[in-house]
């Protein structure tokens, strides 16, 4: 209980404050990614132990879902929208000039494992598209010269 | 000098463009100025291109501002923002402005109004009345009320909420629950974020009313990952919800108890429906379910439950308060109400705009849209989000009723509207569609799972050009017959209604397919 927090463990603490949710699996997950950043394998197998789920129980959630990642996210990531709304007003090209800008032209992440620029299908803004969302920031209205702004904001921090 | 009370949105479409940025520089610069202000965060009237909107509250009513960047402030404030004096961005009363006067907003009447988790303004607006008076009735009564109001789902499938209701109330059980979708998955929709941001309660008293009526003592929200803001304002909502007596224990007095919470969605297109939705809410992987059972008698955990969308819950507050007829009046034929309707994409003034059923699309487009952002003409209307069809400008004058739509072979779903310019290419739009649908399968059936993929294959064969005309119409033929197999092979609407998109557009547009000959229209659409 009174643990000092360089002991807490976040899975343990996550679990226990579940105990009593009922399927509490989505819950469990999205809490272990926030505190981070994505689902460790060794996570996946106390969460199946927790739960009294098999392995490949916890693990086919986790696959199925977009939103988590087995891997480490990169420094930064950069979600642009590409559904219809976004596509009207230019999305296909703001794609690619962002994964031209953070050195993602050909993967989803930059080599320096800074960056990643990942598909999303709408954020709700699709009447002020292009939008994105930085590190779970949103913008809209989006060009590639307030793109430029945002990614020189990004570059300077450590 | 008094106090001048500031409005600065901060629903997320104004928080995207910069409002949080306003908000501090009004802040700072008034006291650097020794104005003193009281900044309310409001929500959002749906005037989305003005967003930031800044509004003030002058002797006059409130005068509105837009869109204010950072930049604009110093010159805002020396023209006289506080005493709302002209200046190149006044867009003077904000109630005048005829996009917002002429809408008919019952469900929407609160949203940017006031500070949205603030009970006080909720209740000063009418908040929790239609709460009250269904805690006097007994459950029959109360779905009495919303069957004789005509409403039907707003998620998409438009079934009656009433009948819905009743079969959750006469299905055996101790434990029943009510489960609001949130997942609002469909692009060109924003009205489910618009009201859990800018009027969280009247979700939340929507949901107890249905709880009220079908003797359900637990409820969950489903709202998608993308949304942040609007899990944050549910949440903060609830809580103060729960303090004040109108959930918990004894709701609004009833003696009745129903307890809410949020659950975050994790990014699946297929869990907007809805037994996908209850087995990732029971913490599996998001398939969906086979019919029957229906959810109605054996939904979450197995047990009945309610399923309604989040504009369908927001509807009920007003029935309530001020009866089924007051809200019947409004609309067309069977489609009784209002409709909060979404105008994205390629558009000059997107927001949101809510009427009754019976306004055109031509009314939306131009009327309130004022054409595209661009200024290029309009090539192609989509309705109904990724599986609505492409709706030809022969039928921009129908009026909108989910009958009409279903007649002329497209949908109107959620409401969303989204506009493209003449520079789109539709079998692009095809293509991404079927892309679309390969991404977010669930998996069950072959249809949707393979032939979403086989379908990209075959638009890419039909536009490499190059081939030779009967192989084209060969092509052609087989994602004719691909969409047939589509329709009547797929459990869900995901598979089922890919096709309408894919079609209109093939049919619509045979040149952006490099089709020399005309397509023959064959199927619907
Ligand atoms: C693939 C798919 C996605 C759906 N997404 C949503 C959604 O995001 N929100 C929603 O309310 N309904 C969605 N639906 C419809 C729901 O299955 C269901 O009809 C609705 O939630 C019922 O509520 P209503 O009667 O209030 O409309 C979707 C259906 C399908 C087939
Ligand atoms: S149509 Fe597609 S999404 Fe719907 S149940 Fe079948 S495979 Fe799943
Ligand atoms: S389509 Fe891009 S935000 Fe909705």
């Amino acid at each position: 209980m009174a643990a000092s927090p360089v002991e807490v463990d976040p899975v343990t603490v996550v679990l226990e404050s579940h105990r009593n949710t009922p399927g509490a699996l989505l819950p469990i997950l999205h809490e272990i990614q926030d505190a981070l950043g994505y689902i460790p394998r060794d996570a996946v197998v106390r969460v199946a132990d927790a739960m009294n789920l098999s392995r490949a129980e916890v693990h086919g959630v986790v696959t199925y879902y977009h939103d988590f990642r087995s891997e480490p996210p990169a420094r930064h990531v950069v979600q642009v929208c590409r559904a219809e709304a976004c596509q009207s007003v230019g999305a296909e090209a703001l794609i690619g000039q962002v994964r031209e800008r953070l050195g993602c032209a050909k993967q989803e992440r930059s080599a320096d494992g800074r960056y990643s620029v990942e598909p999303v299908y709408c954020l709700g803004l699709c009447a002020s598209g292009p939008s994105l969302m930085i590190d779970e920031r949103l913008h809209a209205r989006m060009t590639q010269e307030k793109f430029e702004q945002l990614a020189s904001r990004m570059e300077k921090e450590s | 000098m008094k106090e001048v009370t500031v409005y600065v949105p901060k629903d997320s479409a104004a928080l995207a463009v910069g409002a949080n940025e306003v908000a501090a520089a009004l802040q700072v610069q008034c006291g650097d100025r020794g104005l003193p202000i009281r900044i309310v965060r409001n929500g959002s009237r749906g005037l989305l291109w003005l967003e930031p909107l800044v509004e003030v509250a002058t002797t006059g009513g409130r005068v509105a501002y837009g869109p204010v960047t950072v930049d604009d402030v110093p010159g805002l404030l020396d023209a006289g923002l506080l005493e709302g004096a002209p200046h190149a961005l006044c867009q003077g009363a904000v109630e005048a402005i005829p996009y917002l006067a002429t809408q008919e907003r019952l469900t929407f009447a609160r949203v940017g109004v006031n500070d949205p988790l603030s009970i006080t303004d909720y209740e000063a607006l009418d908040g929790f009345s239609g709460l009250r008076r269904a805690a006097t009735l007994d459950s029959t009564a109360i779905i009495e009320e919303v069957t004789n109001s005509g409403l039907r789902g707003r998620g998409g499938a438009a079934f009656p909420t009433g009948i819905k209701w009743k079969t959750v109330r006469l299905a055996e059980g101790p434990q029943k629950y009510v489960v609001c979708n949130a997942d609002e998955g469909d692009s060109g929709t924003f009205s489910d974020r618009m009201t859990m941001e800018g009027d969280p309660f009247m979700l939340i008293e929507g949901m107890a009313i249905t709880a009220l009526a079908a003797e359900a003592t637990e409820g969950y929200i489903y709202i998608r990952s993308e949304y942040p803001h609007a899990i944050a304002s549910m949440n903060e909502a609830i809580a103060r919800a729960e303090a004040a007596g109108f959930l918990g224990d004894d709701v609004a007095g009833s003696g009745k108890s129903f307890r809410l919470s949020v659950r975050k969605a994790a990014g699946a297109y297929v869990c907007g429906e809805e037994t996908a939705m209850l087995e990732s809410i029971e913490g599996k992987r998001g398939i969906v379910r086979s019919k029957p059972p229906l959810p109605a008698l054996q939904g979450l955990f197995g047990k009945p439950t309610v399923i309604n969308n989040v504009i369908t819950f927001a509807s009920v507050p007003i029935i309530l308060s001020r009866g089924a007829e007051f809200y019947r009046d409004y609309g067309v034929g069977r489609s009784r109400g209002t409709l909060p309707l979404q105008l994205a994409g390629n558009i000059k003034y997107g927001g949101l705009i809510e009427k009754a059923f019976g306004v055109t699309l031509r009314q939306l487009i131009y009327e309130y849209g004022g054409g595209t952002r661009s200024g290029r003409p309009v090539k192609a209307v989509q309705v109904g989000g990724p599986l609505g069809a492409y709706v030809p400008e022969s039928q921009w004058d129908v009026p909108l009723d989910y009958e009409a739509y279903a007649a002329m072979g497209a949908a109107i779903g959620h409401g969303g509207i989204v506009v493209h310019d003449d520079t789109a290419n539709l079998s692009k739009l095809a293509r991404y569609a079927m892309e679309y649908c390969a991404i977010e399968s669930c998996g069950k059936c072959t249809p949707c799972r393979i032939g979403s993929t086989r379908g990209v294959e075959v638009i890419d064969r039909i536009t490499a050009g190059g081939t030779a005309v009967a192989s084209q119409s060969e092509q052609v033929e087989l994602l004719r017959s691909l969409c047939d197999t589509m329709l009547n092979g797929s459990l869900c609407a995901l598979g089922a209604m890919i096709p309408f998109p894919v079609l209109s557009a093939l049919n619509q547009y045979p040149a952006d397919f490099r089709i020399v000959e005309p397509a023959h229209p064959r199927a619907a659409s």
